[in-house]
């Protein structure tokens, strides 16, 4: 099986757009799921429900409303202008912003889930025993989260890698900067190249298959505690 | 320079009642000793633990006074957060981290500790004094409930705590796990200059471990005070129940062999206790039950009670259920508290200055 210098392309940049998400992902994602796990606040609700809109909204929704806010006269888009980055839409970067929104509900729920499971008790303990509130997050929360953040970096990556409504809607199809797998074969297809629609097609399903795989494999050695319910 | 020595407590704590639980006030005021073991005493939702828990800045109360030992933990203007207070906490369940083994756990404190004051227990020391030396590499779950207890006393040891909480420790273990891990407790009030607040809702484990003794109901302070002294005051009738009881500090000075029996003497006379291998010279505690005494006008020799000793009646109060009542009797230098009922107190005409035997059925040794 052979594929094209386009394939690669987009596989690579396929790769780096998710990559580059999850691990921008990780980094927004575990303050709001610790706020969201800890908090008695009111928000809790409003917040949790913001989170988790992509996962009911059409893409195409969340794409336009994103091409709208990156845009030249958008809210964000004013923003990364007079930051002298340019405007955001049919770039890579736009990608990426649009990748964080889109697959921030399989990041932030593994990881919420896995701290709500860590005790109050073993906070209080770290608390007796001199540790302040950061070091209680290093030393106990993140450790016991671990299974939590290695299951929202696993559905952070498939989930990024699988996007294909928003990356269309504000990336466009630009080869090397915005045409990724997904779109690749989407263009194949409508060009009726089958043949080449499948190799892509196949790698997709098979990459797809080994990362839930190694999804429930290390659900069912850590237990309960990684749970994940979409 | 005085060192203050003592640790000062007041707490006004309210919690109004929400769906599912009614409304909470714990209000106390104490002044308690820096040093040996202060029991915490009171039955479920007497505010037992939030007292602990507010010693240890776990909890916030609304008006509090914190002083231990010379230092100001919380004042009108000051709260020093549970991380910034020199203590130690035991917790009921051990409460060890899952993801580190016994020795990740008191590394963990190790690496944390206080250490202005030296560092009066070390590792060897702490881990010999516990008995912990062969599971250090095990994880958590791999332990048994009293050595998971046990790491996690050793753990509150090496933060170099000024102050030692126990909030229940043995609440969780079985009988024969609590019997393990008492000689340990017994170990760390004997050999370690420490004071430690012991919480708890078992008689028998204030009666065994206690020198100084606060009982508490419903967020209030019932009593206080030496141990022996709170167990022999009847004006305040206590909630222990079938377990009201005065311990006496008692010597052994004799062993019957044939009989499996030891002498011990007391201040106000010697008693005979099952021998379970006390040397002679020991210094020993004994628990005498008020249920297990009984009055009598004369000496009977010809019964099954070998323990006889005459006393004279201090006072007499009517018990909490009204067939009952509590009489005080002085035996040579201590105080014996017996329940009879009000009827055999009428027929005996029991009265403060009459003289009597008191017929002591069964004596518990506590060590």
């Amino acid at each position: 099986m052979t594929l094209t210098e386009a394939d690669w392309l987009a596989i690579d940049l396929t790769l780096r757009l998710a990559s580059i998400s999850t691990l921008i992902l990780l980094l927004i994602c575990t303050p709001i799921a610790w706020w969201l796990a800890r908090t008695r606040s009111w928000l809790k609700g409003p917040i949790s429900a913001l989170v988790a809109l992509p996962l009911v909204l059409p893409p195409t929704v969340l794409g336009f409303y994103l091409l709208l806010s990156l845009g030249p006269n958008g809210f964000i888009g004013q923003l990364t202008q007079q930051l002298g980055l340019g405007t955001l839409p049919f770039t890579f970067w736009g990608l990426v912003v649009a990748s964080v929104f889109y697959s921030m509900p399989f990041v932030v729920q593994p990881i919420r889930g896995a701290m709500e499971a860590i005790s109050e008790r073993h906070l209080e303990a770290a608390a007796t025993l001199r540790a302040g509130p950061w070091d209680r997050f290093f030393s106990i929360v993140l450790p016991l989260a671990k299974s939590g953040f290695i299951t929202a970096a696993i559905m952070g990556f498939a989930h990024t890698v699988g996007e294909f409504g928003v990356v269309l809607m504000i990336g466009g199809n630009i080869p090397g900067e915005t045409r990724v797998v997904s779109v690749q074969i989407y263009d194949y297809v409508e060009g009726l190249e089958y043949a080449s629609a499948h190799k892509l097609a196949g790698l997709m399903v098979l990459f797809s298959f080994v990362t839930l795989l190694a999804l429930y494999g290390l659900q069912r050695k850590n237990g309960s505690v990684t749970r994940f319910h979409i | 320079m005085t060192v203050d020595s003592n640790i000062q407590v007041r707490f006004f704590l309210q919690r109004s009642a929400g769906s599912n639980e009614s409304g909470f006030v714990l209000d106390v005021d104490l002044m308690l000793q820096g040093r040996g073991i202060t029991a915490i005493f009171g039955h479920s939702g007497s505010g037992k633990s939030t007292f602990l828990r507010c010693v240890a800045g776990l909890e916030w109360p609304q008006e509090g006074r914190l002083r231990v030992l010379g230092e100001d933990w919380q004042t009108e203007r000051l709260f020093l957060p549970a991380h910034r207070r020199p203590l130690g906490y035991v917790f009921q369940e051990a409460n060890l981290f899952p993801h580190l083994t016994a020795q990740g756990n008191l590394d963990y404190a190790i690496r944390r500790a206080d250490l202005r004051a030296g560092q009066p227990f070390t590792l060897e020391q702490v881990v010999q004094l516990l008995g912990i030396g062969h599971r250090l590499q095990q994880k958590p779950h791999e332990l048994s409930g009293g050595e998971r207890q046990r790491v996690a006393i050793a753990r509150a040891l090496l933060i170099q705590p000024r102050l030692l909480l126990m909030d229940e420790p043995m609440a969780s273990l079985d009988e024969q796990r609590k019997a393990e891990i008492l000689p340990y407790l017994e170990r760390l009030r004997d050999e370690l200059d420490l004071p430690i607040f012991y919480v708890s809702h078992s008689v028998a484990e204030v009666s065994r471990l206690a020198h100084y003794l606060v009982v508490l109901e419903n967020g209030r302070v019932k009593a206080q005070g030496p141990l022996a002294q709170v167990l022999a005051d009847i004006q305040t009738p206590l909630p222990f129940g079938e377990d009201l009881g005065v311990v006496l500090q008692a010597e052994v000075i004799a062993r019957d062999a044939q009989w499996h029996l030891l002498q011990v003497r007391f201040a106000g006379g010697d008693l005979w206790v099952r021998d379970d291998g006390d040397a002679v010279g020991k210094s020993v505690r004994i628990q005498i039950l008020a249920r297990d005494i009984s009055l009598a006008l004369h000496e009977h020799s010809d019964s099954s009670i070998s323990n006889r000793l005459q006393g004279e009646v201090v006072s007499i109060v009517e018990d909490r259920h009204p067939a009952m009542c509590l009489v005080q009797i002085k035996v040579g230098e201590s105080i014996l508290v017996a329940r009879i009922t009000r009827r055999s107190a009428e027929q005996l005409a029991v009265a403060p200055g009459q003289c009597l035997w008191a017929q002591i059925k069964s004596v518990a040794l506590v060590r």
